[in-house]
């Protein structure tokens, strides 16, 4: 389904995407807060987004660096060209050490490479220990937002969840309550888990140490509790030198919710006594999107997820209306990289207002690419084909001034004719909840001709 | 100083008053100020959707028609910009290269060629500026939200020019209008909840009347209002320049 159609059906309730669009306007809010408070803002933009191009411009020796000091700590580090390549080396680890049950922070890409999936269906149990990932992974959902997992929710809504699957009270909607709920369900799961795996949100080249982002400290608990512990990341989580985290953790959290910083920034550099340290690296994609020169900058991206937040259409229409596992913006630049005819319909999900790229943390020229996108899209994928003629059609009429002319003028006369019922149809995507312009008597070309001087002939 | 009127498309045919006070504005301050006859369309509306390719025909005969002109004004920031930064899909002529920078906004040509200072205009009501998303970063000709930086309106600074006017504040200062060319009608549901919020957020506020410099987003405002039966007029920035009264 396109993300028109699933967005036509979001919108149907619309007191609860009034409510969505509001909480995700005071995330954005809170945002612009923070960053007002640090003059040097757009310096920091600047510079964030030059560390990224300088890595993306020599990604191959920031990497090998890279393993070799992760090597050298102690590290077991892991190549992966593609999801399964990943999936299948997350189970293998696991395997060997005769894991049953594993507990995850937040990772988009174990979501991109649905590890969870897999796992489950080669018999090791996954808990999400992110509560906003639990809560939807108690649902058998997948996140709607890349920071706010479970930002379609309501309070009432978990409550039911809760109540539905960890034995909670029945109508229970009190915030404090429902995470003491979690909390202790959750407590449970890290206490027995066999193995921990987390995200990556920078991987330090100069000294093959990692640092993972949390509010909740769910990272933290599952990888030091748990004898194994696996980070997984693509290969463009690499920042050449600690220091740059100087740049990228004054930014994250201030343009992710408006927080000075996250609660735990952790930084991993070697496995404890008695433990195994895995990093896996994955591709999945990533180097051919770094082939492609006009798309190249989407991986500069953090997943700050703020592109999502200052969308007007994401914010009205949902994350799962969008096909892909990272949705909004970014998502929509990324998606097409993957799979162009699954995802067309995302690079046509924005009126290209470039709110996105202005609150890009790194700079990506969103906006702009989803314009390129959508050319791609056009060109090379049939799905479309219709559309593609109607606008032929209309490059036609535009070509030619007899015929726009022509058109113009039938136009309006149309408009102004056509009963109602006709002109108001459901064919008519415009009038369905707004009216079209009143028909003047004469276009300015008339006008114009009739009230200057000019000759008429041409 | 020749200055070749640009009408977009969808002014042409649906607000020609727009045009008519541009043409009568320009020609008050002292331009010589003609309208190419074959003129038809910038190509935008094509090349967002995604068939740029197709747009180059439009654009030729953009370039055509005004290569001759000192200066190529329009009220409509958002096809001006799209001439100055979309034909590179053509090779680059010298009557592109002119095209390309010498077209203006209406607004750029009154602030930074004509460097107007005052205006003869009153407009006695409180008013919402819609600040369209192409002037905003497109064009930039105002501070985006998101930036942190200093605040700036090129098209405020011309209205506060105008004798009477009084601005209300917005909610959401600077949020998209929903309109996006042919995401109007293909994402239809978020455009006209993105349009219906946008009028809402003026009319909480106490806005008797949308200003804006695009036509394309007062079409998608107004399509809202008047389907909503509200009491707010919409108008183009040039008609409150050049000295409308309401009825």
């Amino acid at each position: 389904m396109s993300h028109s159609k699933k967005a036509t059906l979001f919108i149907k309730d619309e007191a609860r995407v009034d409510w969505h669009d509001k909480a995700l306007w005071f995330v954005r809010q809170k945002r612009d807060i923070q960053i007002k408070k640090i003059p040097e803002w757009e310096n920091l933009r600047e510079l964030a987004s030059q560390i990224k191009a300088n890595v993306l411009s020599n990604l191959d020796n920031y990497l090998i660096l890279f393993e070799k000091n992760a090597i050298k700590n102690g590290v077991t580090v892991h190549w992966a060209k593609d999801a399964q390549e990943h999936n299948e080396i997350v189970l293998r680890i696991l395997n060997d050490k005769k894991v049953k049950r594993l507990v995850k922070s937040k990772s988009m890409l174990t979501e991109e490479c649905h590890l969870n999936a897999f796992l489950i269906n080669n018999g090791i149990e996954v808990i999400d220990t992110d509560l906003g990932e639990r809560i939807v992974q108690l649902r058998n959902e997948t996140p709607s937002h890349i920071v706010l997992p479970a930002i379609h929710l309501k309070k009432e809504d978990v409550g039911e969840t809760f109540y539905k699957y960890l034995d909670s009270e029945k109508g229970a909607k009190d915030p404090q309550y429902l995470t003491e709920v979690a909390r202790k369900h959750l407590r449970e799961k890290f206490l027995s888990a066999d193995a921990a795996l987390t995200g990556v949100n920078f991987a330090v080249a100069k000294t093959g140490g990692i640092v993972v982002c949390t509010n909740e400290g769910n990272a933290d608990l599952g990888a030091h509790l748990a004898p194994i512990h696996i980070a997984s990341m693509g290969i463009e989580k690499i920042i050449p030198r600690r220091s740059d985290l100087g740049v990228f953790l004054r930014m994250l959290a201030r343009n992710a919710i408006g927080q000075a910083i996250t609660t735990y920034s952790s930084h991993f550099l070697k496995p404890g006594p008695n433990q195994d340290m895995h990093f896996i690296i994955v591709d999945n994609g990533r180097s051919e999107q770094l082939g492609r020169e006009d798309f190249r900058k989407s991986l500069y991206c953090i997943r700050c997820g703020a592109c999502m937040n200052t969308c007007p259409v994401y914010r009205r229409s949902g994350g799962h209306s969008y096909s892909y596992t990272i949705p909004g913006p970014i998502g929509s630049i990324l998606a097409p990289g993957i799979d162009m005819k699954k995802h067309a319909s995302m690079a046509f999900a924005s009126t290209l207002c470039g709110s996105c790229s202005d609150v890009c943390p790194v700079k990506i020229d969103i906006h702009q690419q989803l314009y390129k996108w959508r050319q791609l899209i056009l060109r090379e994928s049939d799905s479309s084909f219709i559309k593609k003629m109607v606008m032929k059609v209309m490059s036609l009429v535009f070509s030619y001034p007899g015929l726009y002319r022509f058109a113009g003028k039938m136009g309006r006369i149309i408009v102004e004719i056509t009963p109602r019922f006709i002109v108001y149809n459901n064919l008519n995507p415009w009038g369905r909840k707004r009216e079209l312009p009143r028909a003047p008597k004469q276009s300015f070309r008339e006008w114009y001709l009739q009230n200057n001087k000019v000759d008429k002939d041409e | 100083m020749k200055v070749g009127l640009f009408v977009p498309c969808y002014v042409d045919q649906f607000y020609p008053q727009v045009a008519v006070a541009t043409l009568q504005l320009l020609e008050k301050l002292g331009c010589e100020v003609s309208f190419p006859l074959n003129q038809t369309c910038c190509g935008q509306p094509m090349a967002n959707a995604g068939c740029e390719k197709e747009s180059k025909a439009a654009a030729k005969l953009f370039v055509e028609n005004f290569k001759d002109f000192d200066y190529i004004v329009g009220a409509a920031p958002s096809c001006v910009g799209f001439v100055k930064e979309h034909y590179d899909i053509l090779e680059q002529s010298p009557d592109v290269s002119h095209v390309r920078t010498k077209i203006y906004d209406i607004t750029e040509f009154l602030l930074d060629i004509l460097k107007i200072t005052k205006i003869d205009a009153r407009f006695p009501y409180k008013v919402g500026f819609h600040q369209s998303c192409h002037a905003l970063r497109g064009m930039r000709m105002a501070q985006s939200s998101e930036i942190n930086g200093a605040s700036f309106s090129m098209q405020k600074q011309l209205l506060s020019m105008v004798e009477g006017l009084e601005f209300i504040e917005l909610d959401r200062t600077d949020e998209c209008c929903g309109f996006g060319g042919t995401f109007c009608v293909t994402e239809a549901a978020v455009s006209a909840k993105m349009g219906s919020d946008r009028v809402a957020d003026h009319e909480r506020n106490g806005a008797q009347v949308i200003i804006g410099g695009d036509v394309s987003c007062l079409m998608q405002l107004e399509g809202i209002i008047r389907r909503q039966n509200k009491n707010i007029k919409v108008v183009h920035l040039v008609e409150i320049l050049n000295g409308i009264t309401l009825k």
